[in-house]
């Protein structure tokens, strides 16, 4: 009870600040440029967790390879890229160009081959989002695995004994079921992704998502807290909205292991109101056992 | 019997670290005999089960299925270790049901039967379904097609499994105490469907404690203990008038 009262009262006396202006948050809220950086974070996270998705599937299948060559390559991956921090790892991206200006694709003893400028082929973008997904895939890959090696190994037996292939095994019977061990976690990667796009900051104006776009707002208008304000706002909005899409995922995912599915928030809440006549709504599992509407 | 045997295994050998556990099994089984294999817990049925699709790799002797060895090929007096895919085209002709059933429990009864079918046989979609329903329907199943796994009971869950073992239109059969894990009254919709099964000719290796189905169903009986075969016969010779003491001692147990 302290706490909170110590905390309202810290609350409070930010937001009524003389000197914030509540207007300046209002103005800025739905404003052309916050919304086009909110965009651009959306982007970046999706592109950033697709990379990271992608690889730690491949890295946690890697991993599990009865080939020690295999496993040790993606063990290492791993061991680099979570051990090192993914602000630095941007920033080698951001910089390979001063080391390495050309990058070519060419075949050994011969001068065949590509090659580009590194700040073509790397655009800034392009090295947030190595940043984030190479990094991203080091952490998914131990989430992947996870799941993976929590079905029981009789499934896998059973697929081989069909005459299945060991990756057609793990795509077809093992991955699927591993994904409502995989999917709350990644929930949980994708929303701190969505933060995390924020370090896009050190481009230098260059990756102009919605942090980066309330800095130069900032800047230019010197309204910080205001802008902060503003940005927290659709951080807030838009990992809402990740949480709530999580739930259907999950839901998906969840077919064959419960007898029936549970009812979602909106069902039950059309439920009750097609039952509101009924019993009063103090017991909100009256509604879901009726016996009609099975999914 | 004057036919090529199904199964042939010589001076099968099989370790798991310094545990010795098959030493030495010599058996044939012709076509269209069902071989039921009994003995106590840990004396290596189920092992040698695994090693006939090669879930398990042999360290010594030979083992052949249909006239192939399998898991391996013989060049000069060497064996050599097949690749995955030809590891995995040899287990696709051998159906193999499990204790514990192993269904696939993200997908339906069909789902589960038509799988290996459409992506290890590459059958198209619809001919595998029809031909999946009408393997469902021979276990009794027809009104449970579209049931995940989960919501049917133990017995019903076996026959998917025998059903999803058919689909691949194997060779040979492989029952390791497919009965073990059931409550009893659902026991006989099981041993029902296997009998029908042996009726149509199928070859089959079933470890199993069903003395009774052994004695009716089985041509050959076989107790195994501590990794050798102890005794062979008729079921009806070995279950009335075993020879080795060893045999005795676990029938006594038993029955
Ligand atoms: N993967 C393994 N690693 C180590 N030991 C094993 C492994 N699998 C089986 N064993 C051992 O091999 C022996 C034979 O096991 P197996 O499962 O073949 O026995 P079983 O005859 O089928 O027994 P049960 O009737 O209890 O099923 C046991 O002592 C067991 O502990
Ligand atoms: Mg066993």
């Amino acid at each position: 009870m302290l706490v909170l009262a110590v905390a309202a009262q810290i609350v409070g006396t930010i937001v009524t600040a003389p000197s914030l202006s509540w207007n300046v948050v209002l103005n800025y809220l739905f404003h052309q440029r916050i919304l086009e950086g909110a965009l651009r974070t959306l982007e970046l996270t999706a592109g950033a967790m697709l990379m990271g998705i992608v690889g730690g599937v491949i890295l946690a299948v890697m991993r599990l390879s009865p080939n020690p060559v295999v496993s040790t390559v993606s063990w290492f991956y791993i061991w680099f890229f979570r051990g090192t921090p993914v602000l630095v790892q941007i920033f080698f991206w951001f910089n390979l160009n001063t080391v390495l200006p050309h990058i070519g694709i060419g075949i050994p003893l011969t001068h065949l081959g590509l090659s580009a400028d590194t700040n073509t082929l790397i655009t800034p973008v392009m090295a947030v989002l190595f940043g984030l997904g190479f990094n991203e895939a080091a952490y998914m890959a131990e989430i992947v695995r996870a799941g993976i090696i929590s079905i029981e190994h009789g499934q896998t037996e059973a697929a081989q004994a069909l005459g299945m292939r060991r990756l057609q095994v793990m795509r077809r019977i093992i991955l699927p079921q591993a994904m409502r061990v995989i999917i709350p976690p990644t929930g949980n990667e994708t929303i701190s992704m969505l933060k995390t796009t924020s370090l896009a900051v050190i481009a230098g104006g260059a990756v102009v998502e919605l942090f980066t776009t309330g800095e130069q707002i900032a800047s230019a208008n010197f309204a910080i807290i205001e802008l902060l304000f503003v940005v927290s706002a659709w951080y807030l909005v838009m990992t809402s909205v990740l949480t709530f899409g999580q739930y259907y995922i999950e839901r998906y995912f969840a077919r064959g292991s419960q007898r029936e599915l549970p009812a979602t928030p909106l069902q039950r809440f059309r439920r009750a109101l097609f039952t509101f006549h009924a019993p009063p709504p103090t017991a909100p599992d009256v509604a879901t056992t009726l016996p009609r509407d099975r999914r | 019997m004057t036919s090529d045997p199904m199964v042939k295994a010589e001076a099968v050998h099989k370790r798991f670290g310094r545990l010795e556990v098959l030493r030495g099994i010599d058996l044939e089984v012709a076509p269209k005999e069902v071989l039921c294999l009994i003995g106590p817990s840990g004396s290596g049925k189920s092992t040698f089960l695994r090693c006939i699709n090669h879930l398990e790799k042999i360290d010594a002797g030979k083992l052949s299925v249909d006239g192939e060895l399998v898991g391996y090929r013989e060049r000069g007096d060497k064996l050599y270790e097949l690749p995955d895919r030809e590891v995995c085209r040899k287990r696709s002709e051998i159906g193999m049901v499990f204790q514990h059933f192993n269904l696939f429990p993200h997908m339906t009864a069909l789902e589960n039967v038509i799988e290996a079918p459409v992506h290890v046989k590459e059958e198209s979609k619809s001919t595998a379904e029809e031909r999946g329903r009408a393997l469902l329907a021979r276990v009794g199943l027809a009104d449970k097609v579209d049931s995940y796994p989960r919501q049917l009971s133990g017995g019903q869950q076996q026959r998917v499994a025998i059903a999803r073992a058919l689909a691949m239109e194997p060779k040979l059969m492989l029952f390791d105490e497919p009965t073990s894990a059931l409550d009893p009254e659902l026991v006989g919709d099981v041993l029902d469907a296997m009998r029908v099964l042996a009726e149509d000719g199928m070859t089959m290796i079933v470890v199993t404690h069903e003395m009774g189905f052994a004695r009716e169903v089985g041509d050959t009986l076989m107790f195994m203990d501590a990794g050798i075969i102890v005794e062979a016969g008729t079921p009806r010779d070995v279950l009335t008038s075993p020879q080795q003491e060893r045999t005795k001692s676990f029938l006594a147990k038993v029955l």
